[in-house]
């Protein structure tokens, strides 16, 4: 696969591009024009990179493709290892994607330090996609720990009121939590001698890790605990709506839209990757904290008086059935997983953007504020829709094939599993439905909102490729599960192995 | 090497391996000389010059210590890889402090003559410390460094926090090396020697004494002081806040490094079994108390201090670890820790302002807006301080950790890494004072001069380097741990006849 010169050093230049741009950016002089613009071309440049990505892609190999393997220190043997499956791809993709969305959404929103904010918010995407594309262990927790400086002085720079406690209670969650997986990352280096995730995951296969069977239980924790805060699971979602509340924008749009998904992508990756076994044993519990969180999420979401934290709540909802996915342990599960992770990271990223456009007008998020806003707003208001209707799971719109196929998995699972997860479904109709028609349906309540704009140039050019995107991945989602399904099958041949070894004790 | 005791003078070679020692002692006392004969306008400059020399051609003799390795002064020192690593990170600490003191001493109007030679001097006791291989000189040499410590600490002769600093310092500090030295004299009894390696060979000859066990346990008291180890670490606070701010970042990282250096050799080369648990408790108390205490501090030097104890609690965690992997552990972990500390306190010391009035957290807000650089470098020492990946701090905690797992010393890995977990609020504490909150009092910014952007820019890529190139550095620990490990081991060079004067009992 890494034949050609330039989809070997692909992945690096998607990755860095952007920490480089950064670093170029704090030589510049405080013209705040040519900063958003340079940021904007930056994000672009990327995301167009990384569309070579998904079009050279070979969709039947499992392996990890574009991979780039040096040394870079020998003792302790830690690689710079990169390479993307179907899995990690889209993610990356995202990540690029919504990256010029949030240059776009911040462009007359951030008036202050306006430096700082695009120099955070590139550095930020380049951890991001870090995490995605490592292959190395040790390379992972670099990035994973890397995004928390970024996003933690988005939120506490640029956010509203309570920004400081905000910032500092999501970076003491995270951090804390994902020590935890370091120590786990520290047991299998010095067990295994190495950090190389392939090398590793073929040792533990072959039973060639000593101590494994003793360690493995508690090396499933750690690394657990560290995604579960992420995602965030049940009980540990406490963080989530004071992040999302205070954050700025663009902050929002990241954190729901690519952050979360550090924590799925992880569980998939790393708990079912590395330890198959435990994740098998463990998953009754961590389905029934999936499901708490979809229902709670949602009951939680329903009573809110504030926008934003109706949207930050619904995440804990949805982000609930990722989880319920993965842990169901079938194609189909696992499948709309990967996909409601796509999907979720499109539609609540846009929910945020348009709920950050009309904090930017009316200063609050109340709902109660607002009313009849479809009268003043007419284009805000349609945009608003397909946004709602793509998140609340509408067929035709990408949530529905998410949410869908994970029912699917948990049905085929255990039957009760779907039951309870397909209340969701109702719930977050619910919710969304009823928020929308609070805010836009009847009269104009208050009369200060007669006089609202509806969406600028640069907000349409923001909202409306979430909301194409949200379309074409609902008409034709085989784009995505085309890379998707391989990929998904290779990770569930280890529970078929597992499998069969039960039935053959 | 001369074969056994012959009352022949030294050789050429045994000068060159004491070197650095000459050329500090020799610029130490040229600064005493000149210092009356120039007038006190000038003398700053000048003397600050000639003591930046000395430091400069202390490193360059290093470089030719390094060139011929072997025992100098009839086994009384030795050149290796060890103690060259040691000679030069405590020579170009000594310089990057004479940096960073060049605008201070005019600030706070401190006469410069004294100042720059007792550093020089203070600097031939620890590098002395690092390179002797007797006991009595290892306690010589510590105490000249003490005794530079004791009067530089109360430099700011009008202020009597100061004097309460050196005074405390000083009662405490001969205390303590009092436990040194008779732990010292209860080696010789237990041995018959007072040379590492004769003991080290008498030791595993026969059956352990009772009496090395409690005399190695006094040395560690009488270490354990100096490098600010619980339970022997209440005076640091109180001695810091009241030091000139430069002095505290000499105090807390060059007599650390050396102290850290000689229970290395003792530790490791007498390696006295049981020594684990006497460590296993001062780290685990380190890192807990130095982090609790530094929850609460508002001022900033407090703070520092305390977060100092948790680092040598970390550090101590490596010497739970085996030799081998924990002594380069221990070395690339104090390189760190110089680098991000002096850079902190040479930024603390600009900003605390004549009489060093600028000392609390509140004094920091809005530093972010009114003092770019300064803010955005700290943050960085500050993130280094941390643990977050791309400083030096980063890699310093993962090798630390990384040597306690391979141990299997997983309950301290755990304590450690929760710990650097709670560490990260009160670093991030400043962090937030100095960018998210505005400026409540009036704090003048003077611009910062070149001496100290020099310092400060050392020390940044010095931290920067270590976090994104550490290979260089870790493979040099790797190689000169691997020789000093070699001394304890049977076979070694230990058991080859030895130079040394007869005992003289």
């Amino acid at each position: 696969m890494s034949g050609d010169g330039f989809s070997t050093i692909i992945l690096t230049l998607v990755t860095f591009l952007p920490l480089v741009s950064g670093v170029l950016l704090m030589l510049f002089p405080r013209r705040d024009r040519d900063i958003r613009i340079f940021a904007l071309v930056i994000s672009l440049l990327t995301f167009i990179l990384s569309l070579h990505l998904p079009v050279h892609f070979q969709r039947s190999q499992t392996e990890f493709q574009y991979q780039i393997d040096r040394q870079w220190v020998t003792t302790p043997n830690i690689h710079y290892h990169m390479g993307v499956d179907g899995i990690s791809l889209w993610l990356v993709v995202l990540t690029t994607f919504l990256t010029p969305l949030c240059v776009l959404i911040s462009w007359t929103s951030i008036h202050e330090r306006v430096k700082e904010f695009f120099i955070l918010l590139l550095i930020l995407e380049t951890a991001l996609i870090g995490v995605f594309t490592s292959l190395d262990l040790f390379l992972f927790y670099f990035f994973w720990e890397a995004t928390l400086i970024p996003m933690a002085l988005l939120i506490g720079i640029f956010g509203h009121e309570r920004k400081v406690y905000a910032a500092v209670k999501f970076f003491m969650y995270t951090m804390i939590a994902s020590v935890f997986m370091l120590a786990a990352i520290l047991w299998l280096y010095a067990h295994t001698g190495s950090f190389d995730f392939v090398t590793i995951r073929d040792q533990i296969m072959r039973g060639a890790v000593p101590q494994f069977p003793a360690a493995a239980q508690w090396l499933f924790l750690g690394f657990f605990l560290a995604f579960a805060v992420k995602v965030p699971l049940f009980p540990f979602h406490t963080w989530l709506p004071d992040a999302h509340v205070e954050a700025p924008t663009a902050g929002s749009v990241l954190l729901a839209g690519v952050l979360l998904k550090m924590g799925t992508y992880g569980m998939l990756r790393f708990n079912l990757g590395l330890f198959p076994e435990q994740a098998r044993h463990n998953a009754w519990w961590v389905m029934t904290l999936a499901l708490i969180g979809i229902i709670y999420g949602a009951l939680v979401a329903m009573v809110q008086p504030n926008m934003k934290k109706l949207i930050a709540y619904s995440s804990v909802s949805h982000l609930g059935f990722v989880v319920l996915g993965i842990f169901s342990f079938t194609q189909a599960g696992l499948n709309g997983a990967m996909f409601l992770m796509l999907a979720h990271g499109i539609s609540t990223g846009g929910l945020f953007m348009l709920a950050g456009i009309l904090h930017e007008r009316r200063h609050t998020y109340e709902i109660s504020e607002f009313g009849g806003l479809a009268s003043p707003m007419p284009v805000y208001a349609a945009s608003y829709l397909v946004i709602v209707l793509a998140s609340a799971g509408l067929p035709l719109l990408n949530g529905f094939i998410g949410e869908f196929l994970v029912l699917s998995g948990a049905f085929q699972a255990k039957a009760v599993y779907g039951i309870l997860a397909a209340t969701g479904v109702i719930w977050s109709a619910v919710y969304l439905l009823w928020m929308y028609q609070r805010v836009f349906h009847g009269k104009v309540t208050h009369p200060i909102n007669n006089s609202l704009a509806d969406l600028s140039g640069f907000e349409k050019i923001a909202i409306w490729p979430c909301a194409a995107a949200a379309l074409v991945m609902g008409v034709a989602p085989i784009m995505w599960l085309g890379a998707i399904d391989p990929a998904v099958k290779a990770a569930l041949t280890p529970f078929a192995q597992v499998a069969s070894r039960m039935v053959g004790r | 090497m001369i074969a056994g005791f012959s009352p022949t003078l030294p050789q050429g070679a045994d000068y060159v391996r004491i070197l650095p020692e000459i050329v500090l002692s020799v610029f130490g006392m040229i600064v005493m000389v000149l210092e009356p004969l120039i007038d006190e306008e000038k003398s700053q400059k000048v003397l600050g010059l000639i003591a930046l020399a000395g430091t400069a051609g202390g490193v360059a003799a290093s470089w030719f210590m390094a060139q011929s390795p072997g025992i100098a002064f009839w086994g009384m020192v030795q050149a290796d890889g060890f103690s060259v690593f040691f000679h030069m990170l405590v020579i170009a600490i000594a310089g990057v402090v004479i940096l960073s003191s060049y605008e201070y001493m005019a600030v706070q109007q401190i006469r410069a003559g004294e100042y720059y030679a007792l550093i020089l001097f203070g600097t031939v006791g620890v590098a002395l410390m690092s390179s002797a291989v007797e006991l009595v000189l290892i306690f010589i040499a510590l105490e000249i460094s003490s005794i530079s410590s004791y009067v530089l600490a109360g430099f700011r002769r009008k202020e009597a926090s100061s004097a309460e600093s050196s005074l405390k310092y000083f009662l405490l500090g001969s205390f303590a090396t009092a436990f040194f030295l008779y732990g010292v004299a209860l080696m010789f009894g237990a041995t018959g020697s007072t040379n590492i390696d004769r003991i080290s060979a008498a030791l595993r000859a026969g059956p352990l004494p009772m009496l090395a066990f409690v005399a190695v346990a006094f040395m560690f008291v009488g270490l354990g002081f100096k490098v600010a180890a619980a339970p022997f670490h209440v005076w640091t606070p109180d001695v810091y806040e009241g030091a000139p701010a430069p002095i505290v970042g000499f105090m807390s990282t060059a007599p650390k490094a050396a102290a850290f250096a000689v229970l290395l050799r003792i530790l490791f080369v007498i390696n006295v079994p049981g020594r684990i648990w006497l460590i296993w408790i001062s780290a685990a108390l380190s890192m807990t108390l130095g982090n609790i205490g530094a929850l609460v501090q508002n001022n900033v030097k407090r703070l520092l201090a305390y977060s100092s104890i948790a680092h040598a609690g970390y550090l101590l965690v490596a010497f739970a670890a085996a030799p081998g992997l924990g002594t380069s552990a221990v070395m690339f972990y104090t390189a760190a820790y110089a680098a991000m500390n002096l850079g902190a306190f040479a930024i603390v010391s600009h900003f605390a302002n004549s009489g060093e009035r600028y000392v609390s957290l509140e004094d920091y807000e809005g530093l972010g807006r009114t003092s770019p650089f300064l803010a955005a470098t700290l943050t960085i020492f500050l993130l280094s301080l941390i643990g977050i990946p791309m400083t030096g701090g980063f890699f310093a905690k993962f090798y630390v950790f990384s040597a306690a797992v391979k141990a299997d010393l997983i309950w301290l890995t755990i304590i450690g890494v929760l710990n650097s977990g709670i560490g990260a609020y009160y670093y991030l504490r400043i962090i937030v004072v100095m960018y998210m909150r505005e400026a409540r009092k009036e704090v003048p910014v003077t611009p910062v001069p070149f001496a100290l952007r020099l310092a400060v820019f050392l020390c940044l890529a010095a931290t920067v380097y270590l976090g994104i190139f550490p290979g260089g550095t870790l493979q040099y620990a790797q190689d000169s741990a691997a020789q000093l490990v070699q001394q304890s081991l049977p076979g070694g060079p230990a058991s080859a006849p030895l130079a040394t004067i007869p005992p003289t009992y």
